[in-house]
């Protein structure tokens, strides 16, 4: 089986948010940068669970963007994965984004693509769906649950108040949230594993971005929190009700 | 030319954010000078004329029941035969569920520029820009959509529904559908739980709890209120609480009208799911919890303490 994980670069969930250029910018000064939590910590390990059950297994990674992308995607690398393909073009269009990774899935015949549920900059939630249909595939999205018998998988996929269970056959696109594996940390062993991994450098197809980002804002700064002194509970109630007008 | 929202139900009924996607394209249509008109999939009970109200005209609806549970394939086809059958330019749906699944399919097969989760109407005065929020909750990002079709996906909980008087037309549309890729084999939902993510007032738990046996408080208060209840990571990883619950940046990403956090330090990544609220308050013990800084209204207290007379003091307001 071969399943092709997308990993994306974000910030670090503790960065500091500002723009320059006149707001037009992400202002990455100082800025860590992280493998998107969702492609790690569920999309990637719960393609290595499936390659621990099946050693035949061959995970690909892959990642849309520049050189500065590839020390994320050995840091995935350490994680687990066979090889790593990086497509080299700065994109901040998602229908760019998921042209590329179609195009890398159509010629490797992947039986699984695994995304994870949106990045946490961009919080799209667009690739796996946009990669689906570019690929004419099946597309579980928000999955929290996948169990392979077979060809046949298991889905359990988020609704409103509960799960979903669903069945469908190989080959699939699953975009990953919180339940399909647990976070794991790199070893020794797998930080000097993914220094020796290929990856490959190719170049993008041409595609036409549907968009383009105009400008960031903040969001209004709060006026201020309105303390209710501890023994008086009943008037936090009173303001809820008749100032916030809440219930 | 018109604008197709898309309306999304569950056991057929009309979601909320369905609703609020129903009015939402009202208003774009208005914008543009045109009509809204809607698509349903699936078998309903709701009475569809009904969605005359939020200012739909005319409802299409495809009474399948290969279509009663969600494959984002079939969806996708039914409701690009139908943009095809109304040239609608701009299609609306929510960005719950089932919408994120639906909408980046539609946006690669129609080849139209989409916005995921917009939190408000288009500006039209130069091209055609909306916004949505970036960076979990952080900020705003101001998308320009280039291409002659349009999908806009509505963050639930952003836009407050206009209601009018009307009824909308329901004529039966007639879609080729295959059958499902994706075949639903169960449901399980949580019974007589307000879902979080259409919740309007959530009640929310943190570590300052110290245990899963302490979350009677919180279910009280929203079983009073109507409300869901959420919870931090640190909780539903030490399991006290399902997963679904979680939210915060690597969790659920809510914008109801009040979150109201227990015990909860508001550490970033958490806040980075809640910071959309319209209210917020905080009840934390430590006078130096970040969670302050975000809060619109809040108490220095035990919770333990604090929680029980607020209980009492709905209870009072409710006359129950
Ligand atoms: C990459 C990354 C992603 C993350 N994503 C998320 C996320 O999505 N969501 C999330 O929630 N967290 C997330 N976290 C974790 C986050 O950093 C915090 O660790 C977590 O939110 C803490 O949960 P807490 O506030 O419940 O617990 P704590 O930080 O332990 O805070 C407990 C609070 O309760 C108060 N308290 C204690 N006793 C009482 C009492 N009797 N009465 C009143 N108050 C009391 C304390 O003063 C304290 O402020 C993430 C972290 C990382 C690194």
């Amino acid at each position: 089986m071969k399943i092709l994980v997308c990993i994306s670069k974000t910030p670090d969930t503790t960065a500091k948010i500002a723009f320059t250029e006149n707001n037009t910018k992400f202002a990455t000064d100082g800025v860590q940068w992280i493998i998107n939590p969702y492609d790690e910590w569920y999309a990637l390990v719960k393609a290595i669970e499936l390659k621990e059950k099946d050693p035949s297994t061959v995970i690909h990674l892959i990642t849309v963007g520049g050189a500065d992308a590839e020390p994320i995607i050995r840091k995935a690398l350490a994680l687990g994965g066979d090889e790593a393909i990086r497509v080299n073009t700065d994109s901040s269009d998602s229908f760019t984004i998921a042209s590329q990774i179609a195009a890398v899935a159509k010629e490797g015949g992947y039986d699984l693509v695994f995304t994870g549920k949106e990045t946490i900059d961009y919080n799209g939630s667009a690739i796996g769906g946009m990669v689906a249909e570019l690929l004419d595939l099946p597309y579980v999205s928000l999955a929290t649950k996948f169990e392979l018998n077979g060809t046949t998988a298991t889905i359990n996929r988020e609704i409103e108040g509960g799960e979903e269970v669903a069945e469908a056959g190989l080959p699939l696109v699953i975009s990953c949230q919180k339940g399909m594996a647990e976070q794991r940390i790199p070893n020794m062993k797998g930080i000097m594993g993914a220094r020796t991994k290929p990856l490959k450098v190719v170049e993008p197809v041409q595609v036409e971005a549907l968009t383009k980002i105009v400008s960031f804002e903040l969001p209004p700064a709060k006026a201020g929190v309105k303390l209710v002194p501890a023994d008086q509970p009943e008037e936090l109630v009173r303001l809820l009700h008749e100032e916030a007008k809440l219930f | 030319m018109s604008v197709l929202v898309y309306i999304d139900q569950a056991d057929g009924h009309i979601k909320k954010s369905s609703f609020e996607a129903a009015s939402y394209a009202a208003k774009v249509a208005g914008q543009t000078g045109t009509t809204a008109e809607a698509i349903v999939l699936g078998k309903v009970s709701d009475d569809l004329t009904s969605l005359g109200r939020y200012g739909i005209s005319k409802v299409h609806h495809v009474a399948d029941d290969q279509l009663n549970t969600m494959d984002s394939k079939l969806y996708t086809n039914a409701i690009v035969q139908a943009v095809e059958s109304t040239g609608a330019e701009i299609v609306v749906l929510s960005h719950n569920v089932n919408g994120k699944a639906i909408a980046p399919r539609l946006s690669a097969r129609l080849k139209a520029g989409m916005v995921p989760g917009a939190v408000s109407l288009p500006d039209t005065s130069a091209g055609f820009v909306v916004k949505k929020g970036v960076f979990s909750g952080k900020a705003f990002a101001n998308i320009s959509l280039q291409t002659s079709k349009k999908i806009i996906s509505l963050t639930p909980n952003a836009f407050t529904p206009v209601q009018q008087e009307g009824t909308a037309e329901v004529v039966p549309f007639n879609a080729t559908i295959v059958a499902p890729a994706v075949k639903v084999t169960a449901t399980n939902k949580v019974k007589g739980e307000v879902p979080l993510s259409e919740a309007e007032l959530v009640i929310s738990g943190g570590r300052g709890l110290k245990g899963p046996e302490n979350w009677g408080m919180i279910e009280e208060l929203a079983h009073l209120l109507g409300a869901a209840t959420a919870c931090s990571r640190a909780v539903a990883d030490a399991h006290w609480r399902p997963h679904h619950e979680h939210v915060g940046q690597t969790g659920g990403s809510i914008a109801p009208n009040l979150y109201f956090a227990v015990g909860i330090s508001g550490a970033i990544q958490h806040l980075a799911g809640v910071n959309r609220s319209k209210v917020i308050v905080v009840i934390n013990k430590d006078p130096e919890a970040p969670f302050f800084k975000a809060a619109d209204y809040g108490i220095v207290g035990d919770a333990f303490e604090v929680m029980p007379k607020i209980i009492d003091a709905v209870k009072k307001l409710k006359g129950v």
